[in-house]
């Protein structure tokens, strides 16, 4: 048995409730479920022994410009012991626009997330410290959304008066 | 207006200053100071911000600002095509653009399901290697300027500039290269090149030397480096720390060897590490990672095939100069590829490869080629159009830029020091504000 089938079978083992949605393209390994479950299967996945997924590597959002699961959540995560890279997916609908923050699990994941909440919108329950990383505070667009054009918006951010 | 005399002044700037504020006269050296380092500063390397909380001169906690450079490079890959962007990587670590043009085109290969040839996957281990060593002689330089000793910055910018002049013959340009092809590189090495890069390894090691010797004998740099800013293995590997900065603290991560990418598993190399976690741990770890550098270089050139440069795929890659100019079905598929871009198959990849800074890592989403019918589905359903519905350009480019991720690292690692030391630390994690702003 590799390691990819062993996490599978680690994960329904510790999680039956849960559906994992794994697929396997060009070599890498990912694996979607249910949004509610992020910080859970998170934690599994660094603190199992065998697992030991200890480096978060990147957090991100996809913008797929539908009414339905508008956004998907993508987490870049590394093994060191294991010398193996997961990506781990989850939906997120724009009428409930917020997701668990993983920063507990992995401090990296810290300026991450706020990047996805500057570009994307997308709130993290329990973040310690949510704010805008790139863009001013009072901003109120959010750049990486399909709708955001790239000429940008006139007049949202504030100009020298006349 | 009144007028203020010789006697009024003091006491009316004084009188006014305490007006909203809480700070009294008597115990002002017992109150804590907010400092606000940069943007504009020539120790942060960049447009970097730093409010520091200080104690006397003792900081106890710093936030760092970013997003002064911000120039939206995510954005603008949604609206271009993959070949369009190679220019822009080289904006981003602009210190080692080679080394971002080779991530870039890995990243489009990997997604498109192509390899380059042999000889062009060796061209690009020995481009990124010489970029390796350019940014690492630059960290030195530029971090033993910051803690005072300036010298050197000049020795090692003199063997930089050797580097930049290997660009120059190879791709025309010494600081924006953007020399690599989606399916190979623009051109083979030339002769005159080749020969540049072969005598530049020869002398280059007792170049480093004398570099090394004028900063290991050097009392004062020692000291200034020694013990400051210590972060452990754990820590380190937490707040996702990586390249020299994480094997500065004795973490064997090195994507080279971890995840192997080009020809990387049929080279001898040592990944170096240092156990001490410290700012002179991570120039340790430069300086020896510019000696292991140019053993790979050495048995690059000691293996390259000789070969084609650029994949022979149509509808892919582009096709060769000269083809173009004198056949028919060249010229159309270079119009092609120019005017619409590349379609990969839909899907999406992350690929991450080690650069000077640490991993710099591009995730791709393709949304593939949009059939006739299928653009009335697409369009519409929130009420605007997106550019393209994604044909012939990435749906999404997110850059993971190992400076934006390491500068994570930072309020931890100067908690309890000097402010003097936060110069010292912010040179040891060698930020380049192009990448980690996007």
């Amino acid at each position: 048995m590799n390691f990819k089938e062993l996490i599978l079978q680690k994960l329904n083992g510790e999680f039956p409730g849960i559906n994992f949605d794994a697929d396997e393209y060009r070599g890498d390994l990912r694996i979607k479920f249910d949004k509610k479950y992020i910080v859970q299967v998170c934690k599994f996945l660094k603190g199992t022994p065998e697992l030991n997924f200890n480096m978060c590597e990147d957090v991100t959002a996809i913008d797929w410009a539908k009414k339905k699961d508008r956004f998907t959540m993508v987490y870049q995560i590394f093994s060191l012991p294991n010398k193996l890279r997961l990506c781990l997916k989850a939906d997120v609908d724009e009428s409930d626009c917020a997701i668990d923050s993983v920063t507990s699990v992995w401090k990296s994941a810290n300026w991450a997330e706020r990047e996805t909440y500057d570009m994307y919108g997308i709130k993290f329950n329990n973040h310690p410290d949510l704010r805008r990383m790139y863009m001013p505070e009072e901003f109120e667009y959010y750049p990486l959304r399909k709708d955001f054009p790239l000429m940008g918006i006139p007049g949202s951010l504030t100009l020298p008066k006349k | 207006m009144q007028k203020l005399t010789k006697e009024g002044v003091y006491p009316k700037i004084i009188e006014a200053l305490l007006k909203d504020s809480d700070i009294t006269i008597e115990d002002a050296l017992e109150n804590e100071m907010i400092l606000n380092m940069g943007p504009q500063h020539p120790a942060t390397h960049g447009v970097l911000r730093v409010l520091l909380r200080l104690d006397g001169e003792t900081v106890v906690a710093a936030v760092p600002e970013l997003g002064y450079l911000h120039r939206g490079y995510e954005k603008l890959a949604e609206n271009m095509t993959f070949y369009e962007f190679i220019p822009h990587t080289d904006r981003l670590d602009y210190l080692a653009p080679m080394a971002n043009n080779v991530a870039w085109v890995l990243a489009v290969e990997k997604l498109m399901g192509i390899e380059a040839p042999p000889r062009a996957q060796y061209i690009r281990m020995m481009i990124t290697e010489l970029a390796r060593i350019a940014s690492h002689l630059l960290a030195t330089g530029a971090l033993a300027m910051d803690v005072g000793a300036l010298t050197v910055f000049l020795w090692t910018l003199r063997e930089r500039e050797k580097i930049l002049d290997i660009w120059d013959i190879l791709c025309g340009a010494r600081f924006t290269n953007s020399y690599t092809r989606i399916g190979g590189v623009a051109n083979d090495i030339q002769p005159a090149a080749l020969a540049k890069v072969k005598w530049f390894i020869e002398q280059f090691d007792e170049n480093l030397e004398e570099c090394e010797r004028l900063l290991n004998t050097n009392r004062i740099f020692i000291d200034r480096l020694e013990g400051v800013g210590v972060i452990s293995a754990e820590d380190a590997i937490d707040i996702g720390l990586t390249g020299p900065s994480l094997r500065g603290s004795g973490v064997e991560f090195d994507l080279r060897r971890i995840t192997p990418y080009l020809f990387y598993n049929d080279i001898d190399f040592k990944v170096v590490t240092y156990p001490e976690g410290d700012s002179l741990a991570r120039y340790f770890v430069r300086i020896d990672e510019a000696r292991e550098s140019i053993k790979i270089i050495k048995q690059v050139l000691d293996k390259m095939p000789q070969g084609d440069i650029l994949l022979n795929s149509p509808k892919k890659v582009l096709p060769k100069k000269t083809e173009i100019f004198t056949r028919m079905e060249e010229l159309i598929q270079d119009f092609m590829l120019v005017n619409f871009g590349i379609n990969p198959p839909k899907g999406d990849i992350y690929h991450a490869v080690e650069n000077p800074k640490g991993e710099l890592g591009f995730y791709l989403v393709s949304n593939g080629k949009v059939e006739g019918s299928q653009w009335e589905g697409l369009k519409g359903e929130l009420g605007f159009y997106s550019v393209n519905h994604g044909e012939g350009h990435p749906w999404k480019c997110k850059i993971r830029s190992p400076s934006f991720v390491n500068l994570q690292s930072l309020p931890q690692l100067v908690k309890g020091h000097m402010i003097s030391d936060v110069v010292a630390i912010i040179g040891s994690l060698d930020p380049v504000m192009g990448e980690a702003d996007k």
